[in-house]
């Protein structure tokens, strides 16, 4: 398996951690309660399809958001988690 | 035996082997196959239910008969192992020999053990299983064995890149490679044979007006004439995988070079040019040594030079194995028949033909020595010794299958096709696409490159017969008929499972283990399923296939678990006392990648724990050294640096002034406790953070997350300095006193106070020197750049031994935070949380923080937690890992109350103490509660108390 | 038909003709008292003790492809109880006992083979977990025996004892782990279950689930509607697909185990083993193909196969904790579809739906917990109570926070389990 980092390229799944689906990046105000905070930690769409999820391409540090088939592993975008610019 | 003239082996150069025990001669150029048919060997093994005698049936890496041991190397395919000097092969599952094999005696209990038939008998009585027949079962079962020796060969691994993937060195692989290698592409040319050439190198046909393996040879010397082009032989293509990455297995054949090199292949495209493998015929007793594929006959005769009998008769349902019998008489090989099922088959053969016939029985024990033929004119007993069967051919598709997509039927080949798209950036041409002739394969490899950018190339002329064949699987009649050779899989299990309503073929095949052999069905499988779909009514493209699954070849653990034997399954990661602690005699333990000092023996010493009472006293009394080097340091800077730690921290960090140093405590976003250390304000705008060492990692990663994902606004930057300080723990009433004989200017309470940092300089080198305590005793942590670290070390040691000082190692640091009840991974164990440890409070409310709003459930405080607590033993060893109960409470599971997590003999306290969790345990300190260990049938009263045992007050952090 | 050894010497007279089928095929009727979507181990366990503890008869098995197609015919075959946490350790040991007497119930050889299961430990703070392990093992009244490394050499002298990356510090001995011939379990408990009347139908994919005023009425299938009183989602694998049939959102996410065997071998491996610094296990099949396994490969999916990182990372740990097996060969790799949990251990529970029950989330232990949650799976439809031994495992523990059994205590994220 092969990921784009969008500063670095294409580079081998080794190279790559992986955390979860993206709803990671939407994270709940403190007080948003008990079933915003389960939704975001715990439940999840879990697609068997395109899904986004979150990877860390660990030699350069940054986050990547990657658009990905679950079924067939295909992979057809990957962007930085934030516009850092 | 050998023919002479013929094959492209090396007659000018013998090469002798034994083959159990008994001594051989072949040539350079021969597999172990070749040479023992050559030698007129035909039984070389025993099948694995019922032990029959079984010979060579093909040339190839589909073989399922023909496994052998080669020195200590088990389960070898015969027709693959290129013979070299002094080879020793054995046979295997057999005993106590070959010939005469005890468990043949299965082969007469044969009724009595059809497919399935363990499942429904051996139950009684229940302990009779493992007592006796499962070992009897394994005893049995098996195929080659290991030797039990550590392996002693070296493997390799290796990474490879290229715009094209060649898979397959026949007409199609090379015409392909031809294509692209001229027309400048970066091309990978692989092929599993030590030659290339495919079929070529076995057939007697023309390619481009000379002998097909001319061809071959003249094309091979242009490709390796190209730059652009690697050839690499030797090497299967074993498994097709995401993004274009292929993995293959080479077996190196250079003397003194790794056995083989386990490859990962990223190939922008990949074209499969890996041909096709002829299929058996199911008729009765068709699995004697003798009886063999007829496309391997070819393969013996015109590549090895070797007649496969004296008298060959041939069976097939298509033209092509006709060409067998041509080729023998050719050669001067007698032909006893030509049996054709088409009853229209038109063999133009000079030697007795059969149209319409099938054989229908044969016979002989350990070797083939005639056959029953019935057709038109009736049945017909045959003298012969080896019998060339083709039932058609299967295109070798199976890396198409691999992300399992499953191939599509086709009428006209009768046999299963690859999807196209099948795998992405791989297609499958030639023979593995159906096309059967070699002037189709030759124009489809071209075609196919010609798609993937390279250039129309002229192409030779070329054989293209057109192929024909009648669909013909199973001769009807009396006798098993054999399907799945190695594992003994005849028609009427088959049609067992169909009975047993086993009708689905993953249920047929699971059930009668047809195609779980070695050879993962590639010869059997088509044939079965058409069995199946005829036992149960259904065509073939209905009944379906199993899927193929990687690797297409057995690899050997060795090769893709390459370099990890002994040391090399993770980094090592040392500290730069690592020399210095080793020297002085130190046993060095794990402490995740890091190697850290369990003690450091003194002469007299027998036992760490008189080694570690006594560093713990040394600290306590005078100054202690220890590395510390392996905590994480992560330097965090920028003008929301303050901001950032707020954010990342259960407590605050914007309050904390210049030169201070805080405790700090992370959370998980899920509110459990992630990690501990300390935090050192070292200027406005920079922070110096420090994890525990087996945490450094994760902590790294999720600082990033939380920067880059959650905070993208913030203006802070870090990074992991780890291994650029080398930092030492100086700890002991004397801490200052040593600190003070080597800092270029002294420090005092005042300046330097309990919590506080300075910038120092040691020697002319500018360190950082943080006063915080791991030990409850006056005690700092210097650091400098790791390149001073030995040196410091050393100067370090040698003060602290001339105030009656040392360096002390994790046995003792492990005893004096016990006795402060400072907490370790031990007790932040990744369930704990903060309430736990009794350190709720520290979670600020006044902001935001990670794992604040999850730490707020319900669940995660209250009575019913385990909270921290110290135990202290009156008498007696409290088992880490014990459960804690209550007194007089049975001790199973409903009444587990806790249970201890770091336990300890402190020398200063002369006691035995322990840090653990117990339900409700700040509520009871002083109740005197049992730590049971039954594994260790320790059973210790202890009292609850605080967790900190020593100097509650603190006074002598601040001394 | 009961099975003996005096039938299988009779049908071997007879030339194997008298066998019937293993269960029947019937077409669906329009409607029953209970639907099983999901013919897997857990599905027809379900069924099984449905039937005979309850008697429940009147139920469908929908089965999308073949029974005992899912994960319980791809695994590593690891049957155990070793687990720490309450609410695990009943369940598993539950479970185990059910696995002792499940030949005799079933009538049917699944070659549970107690053979003993070794987890090896590597430093003094990896013993200190699996002694706090083994008694909590002995508290639930289950056993474990603590070795040192001694005592690991005589039981596996083949390990490399001496030049290694991570010594062996010793090994937790359950020597009531063991392993089972995968399929026959789900085969077993088919035949058991369509002997007692329930009906298993193969190629029936449920398409969506009907839910009237929050109470289940039945399901349509690529077979038709069936109208059903009470519905079962046993699914894992695709837990999270099938519930979204229903509106539910589980916390789970897919991924792939990779399992692995190699080419049939005499034997030389007569334990389970398992290596935690390589999160490595292995065993021996009755037929002699080591089958071993590894860790996930991380990354969310449903394509049941895996690449190549994990694959070699399991054969470097196969290579430096016993390099004896260098020279086997793997034959055949696969993948499995896991339902990830945020504390990696499962739900059996109702659903905020009337008559709509849930059995998911198994990671990657499902195999060994096959009878223990049909058992307690059944329990919880018949009764519309919470069987005692399976009673933590609830679906809303999370929200809460009560009752986590994080056994690998790596938090909430569900690949890390």
């Amino acid at each position: 398996m092969r990921i784009s980092c969008p500063y670095c390229g294409e580079r081998d799944r080794r190279e790559f951690y992986y955390l979860g689906d993206a709803v990671y990046l939407d994270r709940p105000d403190r007080d948003a309660g008990a079933v915003a905070w389960d939704d975001y930690l715990h439940n999840r769409d879990n697609p068997a399809g395109i899904t986004t999820d979150l990877w860390q391409h660990t030699p350069c540090g940054a986050w990547v958001k990657v658009t990905r088939d679950t079924t067939t592993h295909a992979i057809s975008a990957t962007a930085p988690v934030r516009d850092m610019s | 035996m050998r023919v002479a003239d013929k094959g492209r082996i090396d007659r000018g150069r013998p090469v002798s082997f034994t083959f159990d025990g008994r001594r051989f001669s072949g040539f350079q150029g021969d597999t172990i196959a070749s040479a023992l048919l050559a030698n007129g060997v035909r039984t070389v093994g025993r099948s694995f239910k019922y032990h029959r005698p079984r010979g060579i049936l093909t040339a190839g890496s589909e073989e399922p008969n023909a496994l052998i041991t080669i020195g200590d190397d088990p389960n070898q395919r015969a027709t693959m192992v290129e013979l070299s000097e002094g080879l020793r092969a054995t046979s295997q599952n057999n005993w106590p020999s070959l010939r005469y094999d005890l468990l043949s005696v299965n082969d007469a209990l044969a009724p009595f053990l059809s497919a399935g038939f363990y499942y429904k008998t051996f139950m009684w009585p229940r302990s009779f299983w493992e007592k006796l027949y499962e070992p009897v079962i394994r005893r049995a079962a098996g195929l080659g064995a290991l030797s039990g020796a550590s392996n002693s060969d070296p493997y390799e691994k290796a990474y490879a890149f290229c715009d094209l993937l060649i898979i397959g060195a026949g007409p199609t692989g090379l015409m392909a490679a031809l294509s692209a290698g001229r027309s400048g592409l970066d091309v990978i040319l692989c092929d599993e044979d030590f030659a290339l050439g495919g079929r070529l190198l076995s057939e007697t046909e023309t390619v481009g007006g000379q002998a097909g393996a001319d061809w071959v040879h003249a094309a091979e010397a242009e490709l390796a004439s190209l730059s652009n082009v690697r050839i690499m032989t030797r090497t299967t293509v074993t498994g097709a995988y995401d993004q274009g990455t292929y993995g293959a297995l080479e077996r190196v054949a250079i003397p003194g070079a790794p056995l083989a090199c386990f490859w990962r292949i990223v190939a922008k495209n990949a074209i499969l040019g890996a041909g096709a493998l002829e299929r058996p015929i199911a008729f009765p007793n068709n699995d004697r040594p003798g009886i063999m594929m007829a496309s391997a006959v070819r393969s013996y005769l015109n590549r090895y030079g070797v007649a496969t009998g004296q008298s060959v008769s041939v069976f097939g349902n298509n033209d092509g194995a006709h060409q067998t019998a041509r080729d023998l008489i050719a050669a001067g090989v007698d032909v006893a028949a030509v049996i054709d099922t088409r009853a229209d088959a038109a063999i133009e053969v000079d030697a007795p033909t059969y149209s319409g016939g099938q054989v229908v029985a044969t016979s002989g024990r350990h070797g083939l020595q005639g056959i029953t033929v019935e057709h038109s004119g009736g049945r017909r007993q045959i003298r012969t010794d080896c019998l060339a069967m083709s039932g058609g051919w299967n295109p070798t598709l199976h890396l198409t299958c691999h992300m399992n997509t499953r191939p599509q039927w086709s009428e006209s080949i009768a046999s299963f096709v690859p999807r196209s798209g099948a795998i992405p950036g791989l297609v499958a041409v030639g023979a593995c696409d159906g096309v059967m002739d070699t002037a189709g394969c030759l124009k489809a490899g071209m075609e196919a490159a010609v798609a993937l950018g390279a250039s129309p190339q002229s192409l030779p002329e070329a054989d293209a017969a057109s192929y024909a064949l009648t669909p013909f699987w199973m001769v009807e009649g009396k006798g098993r008929k054999w399907i799945d050779f190695q594992n003994d899989v005849h028609v009427k299990d088959i049609k067992l499972a169909a009975q047993e309503n086993f009708r689905s073929v993953e249920h047929m095949k699971r059930y009668t283990t047809q195609g779980m052999a070695t050879d993962q069905g590639k010869s059997s499988n088509v044939v079965a399923l058409a069995v199946l779909a005829d036992a149960t009514g259904r065509g073939i493209p209905e009944t379906g296939t199993t899927t193929f699954r990687p690797p297409f070849v057995p690899v050997p653990i060795a090769a893709m678990g390459a370099g990890a034997q002994g040391h090399g399954f993770a980094p090592k990661r040392l500290t730069t006392s690592h020399g210095a602690t080793v020297a002085r005699g130190a046993p060095v333990i794990e402490a995740g990648l890091w190697y850290r000092p369990s003690y450091f023996p003194q002469p007299g010493e027998t036992t760490w724990r008189q080694s570690c009472d006594r560093e713990v006293r040394m600290v306590r009394n005078a100054v202690g050294i220890c590395d510390v080097s392996t905590l994480g340091k992560i330097d965090v800077q920028g003008p929301d640096a303050a901001a950032f730690l707020d954010f990342v921290y259960a407590n605050t960090f914007s309050t904390l002034k210049e030169a201070r140093v805080r405790y700090g405590l992370m959370l998980r976003e899920d509110g459990h406790v992630m990690d501990d250390g300390t935090v050192a304000r070292i200027g406005a705008n920079q922070y110096v953070v420090t994890t525990t060492t087996a945490a450094a990692g994760q902590v790294m990663t999720h600082l990033e997350f939380v920067r880059q994902a959650l905070c993208p606004a913030m203006d802070v930057q870090f990074t992991s300095v780890t291994e650029q300080w080398a930092q030492f723990a100086v700890a002991g009433p004397k801490a200052r006193t040593l600190l003070n004989s080597l800092l270029d200017q002294p420090i005092d309470n005042e300046g330097l106070p309990y919590m506080g940092f300075a910038p120092v300089s040691v020697a002319g080198v500018d360190a950082r020197l943080f006063r915080i305590s791991f030990s409850g005793e006056h005690a700092y942590e210097i650091a400098v750049p790791a390149r001073f670290g030995a040196t410091l070390f050393r100067v370090l040691l040698a003060q602290a031994e001339s105030m009656g000082g040392g360096p002390y190692g994790m046995e003792a640091l492990n005893v004096l935070r016990i006795e402060k009840g400072f907490i370790t991974h031990a007790e932040i164990h990744g369930r704990t949380t903060a309430f736990d440890i009794g350190m709720d409070r520290m979670i600020s409310l006044k902001k935001d923080c990670i794992g604040q709003a999850a730490a707020q459930r319900p669940g995660l405080t209250g009575a019913d937690r385990d909270q921290l607590v110290g135990l202290r033993a009156a008498d007696g060893a409290i088992p880490a890992g014990g459960h804690v109960f209550a007194q007089r409470a049975e001790h199973i599971r409903i009444n587990s109350a806790g249970y201890v997590t770091s336990t300890a003999y402190s020398p200063t306290l002369d006691q035995n103490i322990a840090l653990g969790f117990l339900k409700d345990g700040r509520a009871r300190h002083g109740e005197t509660i049992v730590v049971v260990d039954h594994l260790r049938g320790i059973r210790t009263e202890v009292e609850v108390c605080d967790p900190v045992f020593f100097d509650p007050e603190g006074g002598r952090l601040r001394g | 038909m009961g099975f003996s050894g005096f039938q299988v010497i009779k049908e071997a007279l007879l030339g194997q003709k008298g066998w019937a089928p293993m269960w029947r095929d019937p077409e669906p009727k329009a409607e029953y008292d209970i639907v099983i979507i999901g013919g897997g181990g857990h599905g027809l366990a379900t069924a099984f003790y449905l039937a005979k503890e309850h008697g429940l008869t009147n139920i469908a098995v929908l089965e999308k492809g073949y029974l005992g197609g899912g994960n319980v015919g791809r695994n590593t075959t690891i049957v155990r109880a070793n687990y720490m946490l309450p609410g695990n350790s009943e369940f598993y040991s539950h479970s185990l006992k059910l696995w002792e007497g499940m030949e005799q119930e079933l009538n049917y050889n699944v070659m549970h083979s107690q053979r003993g299961l070794i987890n090896l430990f590597h430093s003094d703070g990896q013993r200190d977990a699996f002694v706090r392990r083994g008694n909590a093992m002995i508290n639930q009244g289950d056993d474990a025996v603590l070795l040192d490394t001694d005592s690991v050499r005589d039981l596996l002298p083949y390990l490399d004892f001496e030049n290694v990356r991570f010594p062996i510090y010793g090994g937790l001995l359950h020597p009531r782990g063991g392993t089972a011939r995968h399929d026959a379990v789900a085969w077993g408990y088919a035949r058991g279950a369509d002997q007692r009347g329930v009906d298993l139908i193969q190629n029936c994919e449920v398409t969506s689930i009907d839910v009237t005023a929050g109470r289940v009425t039945g399901v349509q299938t690529t077979r038709g509607a069936i109208r059903a009183k009470k519905v079962a989602m046993v699914t894992a694998g695709r837990s999270g697909r099938v519930a979204a049939m229903a509106g539910i959102r589980l916390p789970i996410e897919s991924h792939i185990l990779q399992a692995f065997v190699t080419e049939g071998l005499k034997p030389c491996i007569d334990h389970v083993i398992s290596f935690g610094m390589g999160h490595f296990y292995i065993s021996q099949s009755d037929k002699g193909g080591l089958v071993f396994g590894g860790d996930l490969d991380f990354y969310a999916s449903y394509a049941a196969r895996g690449n190549l990182p994990m694959k070699e990372h399991v054969m470097e740990a196969a290579m430096t904790l016993m390099p004896m097996i260098g020279k086997a060969r793997v034959l055949r790799s696969w993948g499995g579809i896991m339902d990830m949990t945020p504390d990696g251990s499962p739900i059996i529970d109702k659903t905020g739906i009337e008559g709509l029950y849930l059995d998911c989330g198994w990671c990657y232990g499902g195999f060994k917990a096959v009878p223990g949650s049909g058992f307690s799976f059944a329990h919880l439809i018949a009764t519309d109570r919470h069987h005692e031994p399976a009673a933590k495992f609830r679906l809303d523990r999370f929200k809460t926070g009560v009752g986590l059994m994080d056994e690998e205590s790596t938090g909430s994220q569900h690949n890390l389990h």
